[in-house]
C-alpha cells in the first residue's frame, strides 16, 4: 500500500499520460488554415531536407487506439492504478499460492503413497528410486554433484562415511532440518609450529608417512584440543558432524597444506534446512535415494 | 565566411569504427569463453563476468555514443545552418568520452565495479561522465539557439530528447556514497534500487539507443534516398508519445519479483502502448523511400538504413510482446532476452550507424565517396547474415530453455535439471559465435574501407551554406 498521496499521484499521472496520447493524436490529425495539401511539402527547408505533410496511416492510428483500449481495459481488470485492486481481485502473491495448491493436490498422493513406506523398503522400489532422483537432481546436485560425489567441502553421499548419521532416520532430520558443523579456528592456541604438528599426527592416523617427531608433538596437543569432537582415536562424533579423521577421506582436501589450512582457519559447514518447501514426504522420499545410494 | 566544424565530426566518425571493433571483438570473445570456458585462463580480469560489462560499455557507449556524438555534431551544423556553438567544448567531449572510455577499459577488467547494469562505471568516472554529458549539451543546445532557420529540424527533436533525459537517467541511478576512490553504495536499497536500475536500464534503451538513432535515421534515411520524409504529422506524434510512454517501460525488466504488482502492471500497459509510436518511427524512415524504392538495389549505404529499419520494427513489436506477463514467464532469464536485445544492437543501432558513418566519412573527409562501394555491399551482406544468424540461435535456445525449465514430469517433479538445459544450449552458443564473428569480420572490413578513403586526405571545413527562406 502507498499513502493517500502517491496513490492519487500515481493515478493522475498515469491516466494523463494515457489520455495525452490520445489528444496528441486528434490534435496533430486537426487541418490547419495556412497549411500545405496532403502529400506535398509542409514549406520549411533545412540543408536541402523536406517533410511532406502526409496524414497518420489509418492502420497505423488503429493499433494505437487498440492499445489505448486494451490498457485501460486492464487498468480497470488488475492491479495498476495506485491502490487500486482491480476488478478480479489478482495478486501475484494468491495466483502463487493458488498454483502451489493445485500442484499439492494434483502431487501430493503419490507423495503420499510413498511416505507410508519405510525408508529401507523404498530404497529397494524402483519407481520410488526414479521420482527421488528427479528431486534430488533438482535441489541436491548443485552441491553434492549429479553423481552424488560431492566436491570439496560438499560430502560424498554415495561412499557409506557419513557425517551426521547414515541411519534412514538420520539422513531425513539432515534434509529437513539442515546442520550447521562448526570447527574453531585453531591459529592462535596451537601456533605456526603447532599446526604443522597436529596436521603431521591427523595424517599419521590414516597411515600416512610423516614426520615422526612432529607426529608424536601434535598428538599431545590433539588430546588436549581436538578430542573433544573428534575423540581420542580420531574417528569423530556423529552428534556433532566431527569427521572420522583415520579413514583418508577428506571433507577440505587432504594435502598437507588444505589440512593445515583446516586446523588454522577451523570451518563453517551450512547444510539448508528443506522441510519448509519440500515438506515431510518429498524428503522421505528424497531420504530412501540418498540411503539407497550407499545400502 | 563561416564554415562548419567538421574536425570533432571526423574524430569521433573514425572512433566510432575503432571502438566498434573493439567492444565486438570483446563480445565474440566473451561468446567463445561460454562455449569454451578455459579461454579465461583462470586470469580474473578474463572472467566472463568482468568482461561482459565491458563488451556492454564498450559497445553501446563507445561505438554507439562515438557514431551519435559524429552524426549529431554534423547534423545539428547542417540542419541549423550554422557552426558549432564552441569548438573547445567540442573538442573537450571528444577527449574527455575517449578519456572515459580508457577508464572503463581498465577498471571493468580489475573488477571495479558499482554492479549496477549499464551503469557499471564508479564514481569518479561517472563524475566525470557528468561534465562531459554538460558540455555535450551546451555546445548541442547551444548550437540550435544560434540557428539561422525558425524551425528545428526533426532529427534535433530526437538528438535532444537523447541528449537531456541520458542526462536526468544518469544523474539519479548513478547517485551513490563513495567510501573509498574505487568503491561506493547505491543511494537506494532493495527493490527501489531494483525499479532505479531498471527505469535507468530500460530508458537507456529508449533514449541512448532510440531516440538518439532515431536523429541519425531522420537525417541520413531523406538525405542518402534524396526524398522527403515521408509525414510531418507522423513523427509529431510519434516523438512526444514515444518520450513519454518510454519512462514507464522499465518495471517489465522486474515482472514476477518484488516489485509491488501495480508497478509491473503499469510497466506492462506502457510497453504495449509504446509499440505504435515505436513504429511510427519505422513507417516514416521506410514510407521515406516510398517513389524510390529503385535506389535500394544500388545504394548499399541505404541498405544499411532501410534494413536497420526492419529490426528496429521487428525489436520495438518484440519487446511490447515480451513485457507481457505471461509471455515474460517464459521467456525472462533466457537467451530470448539475449537475441532480442541483439536484434535491436546489431540489426538496428550497429546497422545504422554503419550506414550513417559510410555516407558521413566522405562529407567530411573531402571526398567523392567511399574508396569501394563493392566493399560497403560485402559489408552489407556479411553483418546481415550475421545478425539473423545471432538472433535466431537466441531465439531456439531462449525458448528451448523457457519451456525446459516449466516441464514437469507426471509426479510434478522437475523433467530437467538446469545443467541439463545449459547442455542443450551448447549448440546454439556455437552458432551466436559465428553470427558474431561475422558481424565483427565487417568491421574490419569497413575499417579497411574507411583507412582507404581518408589515408592522405586533405581536409578543408565547408563553409556554412545559407539557408533555404
Amino acid at each position: 500500500m502507498i499513502n493517500s498521496f502517491f496513490n492519487w499521484w500515481v493515478i493522475v499521472i498515469t491516466l494523463v499520460n494515457i489520455f495525452a496520447c490520445y489528444w496528441l493524436i486528434k490534435w496533430t490529425m486537426k487541418s490547419r488554415p495556412d497549411e500545405s495539401a496532403a502529400g506535398e511539402a509542409t514549406g520549411h527547408t533545412w540543408d536541402g531536407l523536406q517533410e511532406l505533410n502526409n496524414p497518420l496511416p489509418k492502420w497505423w492510428l488503429w493499433l494505437f487506439y487498440f492499445t489505448i483500449i486494451f490498457s485501460l481495459a486492464y487498468l480497470v481488470i488488475y492491479p495498476g492504478l495506485g491502490n487500486f485492486k482491480g476488478t478480479l481481485g489478482w495478486t501475484s502473491h494468491n495466483q502463487y499460492d493458488g498454483e502451489v495448491q493445485e500442484s499439492d493436490k494434483k502431487y501430493g498422493p503419490i507423495f503420499a503413497a510413498f511416505a507410508a513406506k519405510s525408508i529401507p523398503e523404498l530404497s529397494q522400489d524402483a519407481e520410488a528410486l526414479k521420482a527421488g532422483e528427479r528431486l534430488y537432481s533438482n535441489y541436491c546436485a548443485q552441491c553434492h554433484g549429479a553423481d552424488a560425489r560431492g566436491n570439496t567441502g560438499f560430502p560424498n553421499l554415495s561412499d557409506n562415511d557419513w557425517l551426521w548419521g547414515g541411519q534412514p532416520e538420520q539422513i531425513k532430520a539432515t534434509i529437513m532440518n539442515g546442520r550447521n558443523g562448526v570447527m574453531p579456528s585453531w591459529a592462535a592456541p596451537l601456533g605456526e609450529q603447532g599446526v604443522e604438528n597436529v596436521a603431521n599426527y591427523v595424517q599419521s592416523l590414516s597411515g600416512r608417512d610423516v614426520d615422526a617427531a612432529s607426529a608424536e608433538a601434535g598428538k599431545a596437543q590433539f588430546n588436549t584440543l581436538c578430542v573433544a569432537c573428534h575423540g581420542l582415536d580420531g574417528k569423530g562424533n556423529q552428534a556433532l558432524g566431527a569427521p572420522n579423521l583415520t579413514d583418508n577421506i577428506w571433507l577440505h582436501g587432504g594435502s598437507a597444506g588444505r589440512i593445515k589450512k583446516t586446523i588454522a582457519g577451523g570451518k563453517n559447514g551450512v547444510m539448508p534446512a528443506h522441510s519448509e518447501f519440500l515438506g515431510n514426504d518429498k524428503s522421505h522420499l528424497l531420504a530412501a535415494y540418498i540411503y539407497s545410494l550407499s545400502n | 565566411m563561416e564554415t562548419y566544424n567538421y574536425k570533432v565530426v571526423r574524430q569521433f566518425a573514425i572512433m566510432t569504427v575503432v571502438w566498434g571493433i573493439v567492444g565486438m571483438t570483446v563480445g565474440v570473445f566473451i561468446a567463445a569463453e561460454l562455449i569454451w570456458p578455459q579461454l579465461s585462463l583462470d586470469l580474473p580480469w578474463l572472467a566472463y563476468g568482468r568482461l561482459r560489462a565491458l563488451h556492454t560499455n564498450a559497445v553501446i557507449f563507445a561505438f554507439g555514443g562515438s557514431a551519435l556524438f559524429a552524426t549529431s555534431y554534423y547534423v545539428v551544423q547542417k540542419t541549423c545552418h550554422t557552426r558549432l556553438f564552441s569548438n573547445g567544448l567540442a573538442a573537450f567531449t571528444f577527449w574527455g568520452w575517449t578519456l572515459v572510455i580508457l577508464l572503463a577499459a581498465i577498471s571493468l577488467p580489475l573488477g571495479i565495479t558499482s554492479s549496477k547494469e549499464y551503469a557499471e562505471l564508479e564514481w569518479p568516472i561517472d563524475i566525470l561522465i557528468t561534465v562531459v554529458w554538460v558540455a555535450y549539451a551546451i555546445v548541442f543546445f547551444g548550437t540550435i539557439m544560434k540557428r539561422k532557420v525558425s524551425h528545428i529540424y526533426v532529427a534535433n527533436w530526437f538528438f535532444g530528447a537523447f541528449i537531456l533525459t541520458i542526462a536526468v537517467l544518469h544523474l539519479v541511478n548513478s547517485a551513490a556514497m563513495p567510501v573509498t576512490l574505487t568503491k561506493s553504495y547505491s543511494a537506494y536499497h532493495g527493490a527501489i534500487d531494483a525499479m532505479v536500475q531498471w527505469w535507468y536500464g530500460h530508458n537507456a534503451v529508449g533514449f541512448f539507443l532510440t531516440a538518439g538513432f532515431l536523429g541519425m535515421m531522420y537525417y541520413f534515411v531523406p538525405k542518402v534516398s534524396q526524398r522527403p520524409v515521408y509525414s510531418y504529422r507522423l513523427s509529431v506524434v510519434h516523438f512526444w508519445a514515444l518520450i513519454s510512454t518510454y519512462m514507464w517501460a522499465g518495471p517489465h525488466h522486474l515482472h514476477y519479483t518484488a516489485l509491488p504488482d501495480w508497478t509491473q502492471s503499469l510497466g506492462m500497459v506502457f510497453s504495449l502502448i509504446l509499440l505504435a509510436p515505436s513504429w511510427g518511427g519505422m513507417i516514416n524512415g521506410i514510407m521515406t523511400l516510398s517513389g524510390a524504392w529503385h535506389k535500394l538495389r544500388t545504394d548499399p549505404i541505404l541498405k544499411f538504413l532501410i534494413v536497420s529499419l526492419s529490426f528496429y520494427g521487428m525489436s520495438t513489436f518484440e519487446g511490447p510482446m515480451m513485457a507481457i506477463k505471461s509471455v515474460n514467464a517464459l521467456s525472462h532469464y533466457t537467451d530470448w532476452t539475449v537475441g532480442h536485445v541483439h536484434s535491436g544492437a546489431l540489426g538496428w543501432v550497429a546497422l545504422v550507424s554503419i550506414g550513417s558513418i559510410y555516407a558521413l566519412i566522405p562529407w567530411v573527409f573531402n571526398k567523392e565517396g567511399m574508396y569501394s562501394e563493392k566493399l560497403i555491399n560485402t559489408h552489407f551482406w556479411i553483418a546481415t547474415v550475421g545478425v539473423v544468424l545471432y538472433i535466431t540461435a537466441m531465439w531456439i535456445s531462449g525458448v528451448m530453455q523457457g519451456l525446459m525449465w516449466r516441464a514437469v514430469n507426471s509426479d510434478g517433479t522437475l523433467t530437467y535439471s538446469f545443467i541439463e538445459s545449459l547442455e542443450a544450449t551448447y549448440p546454439f552458443y556455437f552458432v551466436r559465435l559465428l553470427g558474431g564473428l561475422l558481424f565483427l569480420t565487417g568491421m574490419f572490413i569497413m575499417a579497411f574501407n574507411v583507412y582507404k578513403t581518408v589515408a592522405g586526405s586533405t581536409v578543408t571545413d565547408e563553409e556554412v551554406a545559407q539557408p533555404a527562406h
